[in-house]
Order: C-alpha cells, then structure tokens, then sequence
C-alpha cells in the first residue's frame, strides 16, 4: 500500500471532497494502485527527455490585446444562489 | 546579541493591458462590480483560457531591462486553493519554468551608495477577484472584475538586509515598470503591491532563520513599518528562547503591527501541475529582438547620463530620473535654455516640485510647461531679474498671469543693475543708520546682513543682489 490513510484524507480535505469512515479503507486501496501503476514510469530512463508539459507539440497562440466580452451580469447573475449590488454573495469568509 | 535581517520580496505588478490575460473582458478599473467579469473569469464548465501576446510581451519587456534570462520556452501551471474570490478553485500562473529567469538590478540607496539585487524569477499569473467583507446579510460579496487581470510576480533573491534596502528595490522597480510601461503603477488601486519575506538570524550565521511572509502591502510607509516591526517581534521571541513560527501574516497599518492569518496555513499546499488547457510558451529569437529593439532608455542609463552630461549629483539624477516624464521635462528645459543644467535642475526639484507637491499634480499636469519655465529662467541668467523675484514670477506664471516676461513687466520686476542707482539707495541707507554703520565699523561685520537687508528693502527686492554685495562693502569700508 503506498498511501497511507492520513495522506488520503489531507488530499482529500484539500479538493473539499468528503470521505466516509466506512469508505476510507477502499479509497486508499484504489488510489495505492492508481499511484503503484503510474510508478512504473519511475523505472524508465529519462535522462535525456525534456519533461512534457502538454501533449500536443505546439507553441501557444497569442490573442491581440482587445475586449471583445459586454458585459453580461444580469444574464450570468440569473444562476447565482444570491446576488446584491451587483457582487455575488457567498457564505461569510473572515481573514 | 548581534542580530541580522534578511528581506525577499514578492512584487505583483498588474500589466497594462486593455484586456485581462485569458479573456476579452476590460482590466479598467473602478467599473461596476462584475461588469467586467466574463464566463472565462466567472470559472464556468467548459470556458477555455486564450493567452493575451500583450501581457508575454510586457513580461519580455521587463526581463530584458532587467538582464534576465528571457525563457523561450515557458509553461502555465494551476495553483489549486479554495476561495470564494478564485472561482475555478486555481489561479493560473506559473511555477518550474517562469518567462523570467535570474536577473539582477541595481539599487540607489538613500545615501547614494548603490548595492546589487538578484532577482530569482518573474512570472505571469492572473490577479483574482475581490472579497468584500461588509455586511451583506451575513454573507461575503465577490467582485469578480478583477479576476483574470494580468500580473507579473517579480521574486527577489533574499538580498536585502534592513527595511529602507527593501524599500529602495521596490521603489527601483515601481520606477522601471513605469520606465518600461509595462504597468501603471498605481499603489492605491493595487497594480502594484508586494509580500515580505522577513527573517533574522544571528550576526554572521550563514543558514537563515525561520521567515514569516507578511501579505499584501500596497505603499512604500507600510512596507518599511511592517518590516521594522516583523523584524522587532521575531527578535523579541528569539532572546526570550523562543522560536519563530513559519506563517502568514497581515500588516495593520491602523495598530502598526502584523497579526497571524492561521485560515491560510492549511492552504499551502497547492498541488502545481501544468495547466492542460494552456500549450507552452515558446518565443522565437526575432520575437525577442524585436522587443529589445522597443526597450526606451532605463532610468540607471538617464542617471548615469544626467550625472555625466550635466554634472548633477547623484542625488539630483536619482530625482530627476524618478518617471520618465519628469526626465524629459527636465531635458526640454535645459535644451531650450542651452545649459545651466545644475539652474534647471534646482528649480525643477525646487520650486516646480513644491508647486506640483502642493496642487497634488503630476509633472504632465503641470500649470508651468518646460519651455515657459525654461524662458523664466533665461531671465535670471541674463539678469533681468533676480533669483528670489524669480520665485515671485514663478508664481504667477503658476497661477496664469502670463508668460515670465509680460509679468515682469506688468509688476516692474526688472531688476536694477545700474551702479549708481544702486549706490545712491545705499547711501540713503547709510544715512538712515548711523549708529548701526558706526557699530559695524567698529568690527561688528554680522550688521553687513543687516545692510543688504535694507538696501533690498528700499529696492522692492530688485536690486542686482552680486553688486549689492560688492557695493556695500566699498561703501561701508568707509
């Protein structure tokens, strides 16, 4: 197994995604396996392979630099939960 | 005990496009609140970023001025963390291979002395929205207009060793972005503020001690508050035995302290990993020379040459050459007034400085243009007037009454340069002192102030004030 439990559940905290206790022991099992798969690539000599950072290989297309988005709110603003004054409200957040 | 500090700074500068840096919608700032927030900067399903060539080419613009290594090939990352004002739940940015790479620039400190900052990297991300905490029924409003503004993160080396070094850099590269118009610059609407990274360790020792980062500092003041006073408290902890804790921490300017943010420590795991929506950046050589061919004069460059060329100090160039428009003012002055740099340059960080400080103006705001003032002083130069009426024309130029000649001459300020008038008001003056003449003959030479007092007085300050000087002390010789 080459997570542990505590790493499974700080990953998990951190994507806000909820883990029963009763489902905990699987996810660890299925993960383990996913990371040990992908371990096997640690075998391979990589020495002289620049590391990949998109599949395709292509530079990026710039954009010109003009607006080209109207505003829009009202209609985006019809999916919020709770609008006011124009901001989007969300549950209180305190620094 | 013997303690030193050691200072990295993060500066964010927001770049001065029109448009944000994956999206169409306006940077303008001050619009209404989500506005300028488009489906790409709202995070919704299946938007895709669209990279903004006018932002990499601000970002190859400052790694060029800054001798860096310009990346020809560069990746954008995710910066994973949850917050209500990153809908995406990551910020775009950029992590192992940033555009800017390893440079360095040259800081004037206070005492003229110059010192070398490295600089680690400077990267483009997005800025994220705004989070205000009001009373919105309880909840938290989110402005989403500045979501996806384009930012370069320009990383120190931990070079510095005191708060005013600190502040000099970030001053040397508020000066530079604005050289490079890369970035507008303007603390308070936030297109530039930076993170300290403050530690001390003992004198000598060369690991570092444990730093703490203090958060978003937005002027010049609260920069160096913060660190004297980051840098009073860890000293504190460190001679009572204790330890510093690694952290983040906000800056108070009311209280002028700095408080633990503990919400974001658990968030400090970001789980970088190249952004699949974005292809690398690669930049071709004629791409880069083409930049470097825009690149204006850097403000070190106009220094040096304002020392060379005009004999200023290094302390007046170093004010002189503090924006670009005011370097040019003042070199429009000097070529119109064919020398007299050290003349021009006094009443440009003079008078012209105080009048602007005063009126809470610009150089490019300025009631009096380079070539008016240039022709006030031609007037001193020539004689016409005095340097104290020039102060007085000065004045009334600032406040409209013309050109500096039509004022001279609708208040007779010509100064008076005729010997004899001159001489005939000092005797009128000597008469009417006899007990001061008497007793600055007999060895009381502080009275000769006194004199040229008096003598100006009688001349509405027009007297040429060389040959008063010279005048008198034939005269009062007796």
């Amino acid at each position: 197994m080459s997570l542990t439990k505590q790493e499974v559940e700080s990953v998990a905290r951190l994507a806000r995604l909820e883990i029963t206790e009763g489902e905990i022991g699987r996810v660890v099992e299925k993960l383990s396996s996913i990371i040990d798969f992908v371990d096997q690539l640690q075998t391979a000599n990589t020495d002289d392979v620049m590391p990949m950072a998109h599949p395709l290989d292509m530079g990026q297309r710039l954009r010109t630099d003009e607006i080209f988005e109207a505003d829009q709110r009202n209609r985006y603003q019809v999916n919020a939960p709770e609008v006011e004054a124009g901001l989007y409200l969300v549950p209180k957040v305190i620094e | 005990m013997e303690w030193e500090t050691v200072i990295g700074l993060e500066i964010h500068a927001q770049l001065n496009t029109v448009s944000k840096i994956f999206s169409g919608a306006s940077t303008a700032y001050g619009a209404e609140p989500n506005t300028q927030a488009c489906l790409v900067d709202l995070g919704y399903p299946g938007q895709l970023p669209v990279l903004n060539g006018e932002a990499v080419a601000k970002a190859v613009k400052f790694g060029l001025a800054t001798g860096s290594k310009v990346a020809r090939r560069s990746v954008f990352a995710r910066k994973n963390y949850f917050y209500p004002d990153l809908p995406k739940g990551y910020q775009i940015s950029q992590f192992e291979l940033p555009i800017v790479q390893e440079g360095k620039i040259e800081v004037v400190l206070e005492d003229g002395s110059t010192m070398l900052v490295g600089l680690t990297r400077a990267h483009l991300e997005e800025d994220a929205g705004k989070s205000l905490h009001e009373d919105f029924k309880g909840k938290t409003g989110v402005d989403l207009n500045r979501a996806g503004t384009p930012l370069l993160e320009i990383v120190s080396e931990p070079d510095m060793r005191n708060a005013k070094q600190a502040v000099a850099y970030m001053k040397t590269i508020h000066t530079l972005v604005r050289y490079l118009d890369i970035s507008d610059g303007n603390m308070q609407e936030g297109s530039f503020r930076c993170d300290a990274n403050v530690s001390v360790r003992r004198k000598g020792s060369e690991t570092f001690g444990t730093r703490s980062e203090i958060k978003n500092l937005n002027s010049f003041r609260f920069v160096e508050r913060a660190i004297n006073f980051e840098v009073e408290r860890q000293i504190d902890i460190l001679e009572s035995g204790g330890k510093v804790v690694q952290e983040t921490r906000l800056y108070d300017s009311v209280k002028d302290e700095t408080r633990s943010m503990r919400s974001k420590e658990e968030a400090n795991d970001y789980r970088y990993f190249p952004d699949p929506d974005l292809l690398p950046v690669v930049l071709e050589e004629g791409y880069i020379e083409d930049i470097a061919a825009t690149l204006p004069e850097l403000p070190a460059q106009k220094r040096a040459r304002f020392i060379g060329d005009f004999g200023l100090s290094a302390y007046d160039a170093g004010v002189l050459t503090a924006s670009r428009e005011l370097g040019d003012y003042y070199e429009h002055v000097v070529e119109r007034l064919g020398g007299e740099a050290k003349l021009a340059s006094n009443w440009v960080t003079g008078e012209l400085a105080g009048a602007l400080n005063r009126a809470g103006l610009d150089i490019s705001q300025s009631a009096v243009g380079p070539q008016a003032l240039a022709d006030m002083l031609g007037r001193v130069v020539d004689n016409t007037i005095s340097g104290k009426i020039a102060k007085d024309v000065f004045e009334a130029m600032w406040s409209g009454e013309g050109t500096a000649d039509e004022i001279i001459d609708a208040r007779g300020l010509k100064q008076i340069t005729d010997t004899s008038a001159i001489e005939s008001v000092i005797d009128q003056v000597m008469a009417a002192s006899p007990g001061q003449l008497a007793d600055y003959r007999s060895g009381k030479d502080k009275l000769f102030g006194y004199f040229v007092g008096q003598v100006m007085k009688a001349t509405q300050g027009k007297a040429n004030p060389a040959q008063v000087n010279e005048l008198l002390r034939q005269k009062l010789a007796g």
